[in-house]
């Protein structure tokens, strides 16, 4: 069982490497999340998948052959946490997108390298927020 | 007592959730955020001279006995840095406060320094790596959206490297905790710690391990994988420039010398890895900075060379080395907000952080040349500011190490780190503005910033005056680090319910 997951964790891994290293924004967000869920399938494994009765503890004491509990806490959490970070990403790649127009990544990170602008006189000079 | 152990989390958290619910009272958030980050600055005074007393402070989270349930644990090196963080955190609220003309996000300003606080805080004192994955998640939330802020073609740019690159690092993190929970069956740093110290970490726990170190390495911009944050730092606004520049790859440095320092307490192949891409981080973020013609931009390349010497102390791992480590981080941390606060005010001044467009200011503005001076100095290493005692003592323990080359390399970084700051202090201070006269801006700020330059800039002349007390601390704190069996120890002694 661990073999499969492991080895469908690295296959994950790898397409979402491999979605990554185009210069499509789009492509690499999908990498991101790609990646992403084949980190999470490998918190699951991590915690041995050979058990499979749900991890309850009830007044006749603990079940034989309980699942690990700790790593779907933990992979709850990192889903969680995931999920969230990958809305934001989306959000700031989609402004990113409407602001300078396109979806090649080079072209919209090359903007932050360009010389700083002038800082405006009207609103002294601090960089607006 | 255990509520003095939390309180690093609880007091940015609460302040965050009363910033949230009074968003529309600008003054009033201004005014609490403020507040809040005083606390959390005096809670870590008051860590700081509860752990001189040499106790490691633990307490188990809900009360489950230790290594099940998460443990905080505060040593001399935690206790110290957050500490910092609380002063770094008052400062950029201080600076920050003329976000008050901008409108709306000034309320969100405040916010999202109180979350970044917040997981800041806990990354120093948990002693849990899940945990301590979960505090990475917190800060890095709330430094994307202060990174994006106020948004715009330049800084959503900056922000998208920023944010994927990041994600990336944090999900390596997680990979790794994942793999050493599935070699070790534990993800508590004493337990890892104790199964390292009987020499049962196996194979797989070790590349998990060295997995997690990379992670790490990506946050505390190392070499080879700096490549963010000089991408990045610089399109945000001044005050959360600085506050990054400040704290953010400190959390890398200080995870690297936690775990290298629980796991591996005794100089092996990883201290030997760590020694040259120290090496390396020195020498190429000071070259990459030499090349640069903005104040922040320098500035950024600056935060990787200075990383490296914190790296170069944990690489030697002798006593005297992790010292020097611990100070450089504590000096360091003040210097580089203090730079990043200076440069801003300097480029409010004249209208551009371009050095070219920059000029005059000595003449105009004396005492802002003083304030740059001084961390500036410190920076490169000038007695007697604080730099050059944490240039020092490491240059010594790299001689008494025999590592000649990364003796060699901290010197000419120093050389090289001076040549940079006197390059910012010709263009921008001494030469006549471009525009002669009429360069200059009325406008100087609200006077909290300045409260907050000078209040740093002061710190850092004490830190270099009382270098002894400093140092004896930081001894002390090696000492700790050295020895991980008091840390366990604290940790296990736990009870629970």
């Amino acid at each position: 069982m661990e073999i499969i997951a492991a080895i469908t964790t690295g296959m994950l891994a790898a397409i979402g490497i491999w979605l990554m290293l185009s210069g499509n924004l789009v492509r690499i967000l999908m990498g991101v999340v790609v990646l992403g869920n084949a980190v999470n399938l490998g918190v699951v494994a991590s915690g041995r998948l050979g058990s499979s009765q749900a991890a309850f503890t009830t007044m006749e004491g603990v079940a034989s052959g309980m699942a690990n509990p700790l790593p779907q806490a933990l992979v709850l959490t990192a889903i969680v946490i995931g999920f969230a970070l990958l809305v934001f990403a989306l959000a700031v790649a989609l402004r990113a997108h409407a602001e300078h127009d396109s979806l090649i990544a080079d072209d919209i990170t090359r903007e932050a390298l360009l010389p700083a602008p002038d800082l405006p006189a009207a609103d002294a000079g601090e960089i607006r927020t | 007592m255990n509520l003095l152990l939390v309180s690093p989390v609880l007091l940015p958290m609460t302040t965050f959730i009363l910033c949230l619910l009074l968003r529309q009272h600008r003054g009033l958030v201004a005014l609490i955020s403020a507040l809040g980050a005083a606390g959390l600055a005096l809670a870590g005074l008051l860590l700081v001279g509860l752990a001189s007393q040499g106790e490691v402070l633990a307490v188990q989270m809900g009360g489950w006995q230790a290594t099940y349930g998460i443990s905080i644990a505060i040593d001399r090196l935690s206790a110290a840095m957050v500490a910092i963080t609380g002063i770094i955190g008052l400062a950029t609220v201080l600076y920050g406060l003329r976000h008050d003309e901008a409108g709306s996000l000034a309320s969100d300003f405040h916010l999202f320094v109180q979350g970044l606080l917040a997981g800041v805080a806990g990354a120093f004192i948990t002693a849990d790596v899940f945990n301590l994955y979960v505090w990475f998640e917190v800060l890095l939330m709330a430094s994307f959206a202060l990174i994006a802020l106020g948004g715009g073609r330049r800084r959503l740019a900056g922000a998208l490297s920023y944010v994927i690159l990041n994600l990336v690092a944090t999900l390596l993190f997680l990979f790794a905790a994942a793999m050493l929970y599935g070699a070790t069956g534990t993800l508590n740093m004493a337990g890892l710690a104790s199964l390292a110290a009987t020499g049962m970490l196996g194979d797989n726990a070790q590349a998990a391990i060295v997995l997690m170190l990379f992670a790490f390495a990506v946050k505390a911009a190392l070499f080879p994988v700096f490549g963010w944050l000089p991408a990045s730092y610089h399109v945000a606004g001044t005050a959360v420039s600085a506050l990054f520049a400040g704290l953010l790859t400190k959390i890398g440095v200080y995870s690297l010398i936690r775990i290298v320092t629980l796991v591996w307490p005794q100089a092996g192949l990883a201290h030997e890895v760590l020694l040259w891409v120290a090496c390396a981080t020195m020498l190429v973020g000071v070259l990459g900075a030499a090349a640069q013609v903005e104040i922040r931009r320098i500035l950024s390349f600056h935060i990787v060379s200075q990383v490296g010497y914190m790296i170069l102390g944990l690489a030697l791992a002798s006593p005297l080395a992790l010292a020097g480590a611990v100070f450089y981080l504590i000096h360091h941390i003040v210097v580089k907000a203090n730079l990043f606060f200076v440069g801003g005010l300097a480029a409010r001044l004249v209208g551009s952080e371009r050095l070219a467009a920059m000029g005059g200011l000595y003449a105009r503005r004396p005492w802002l040349a003083i304030l740059f001076a001084i961390p500036a100095l410190s920076l490169a290493g000038i007695p007697p500011l604080s730099g050059f005692w944490a240039k020092f003592i490491l240059v010594r323990a790299s001689l008494e190490g025999h590592a000649w080359i990364a003796a060699g390399v901290a010197l000419l970084t120093g050389v090289f780190t001076l040549l940079s700051m006197s390059k910012i202090w010709n263009e921008a201070f001494l030469k006549p503005h471009p525009d002669g006269t009429q360069g200059l801006r009325a406008t100087a700020g609200p006077r909290s910033a300045w409260i907050a330059v000078a209040a740093l800039a002061g710190i850092t002349v004490m830190i270099g005056l009382a270098a002894g007390p400093v140092m004896d601390y930081a001894t002390a704190a090696a000492a700790q680090l050295g020895n991980p069996s008091g840390y366990i120890q604290a940790i296990t002694a736990q009870g629970g319910h």
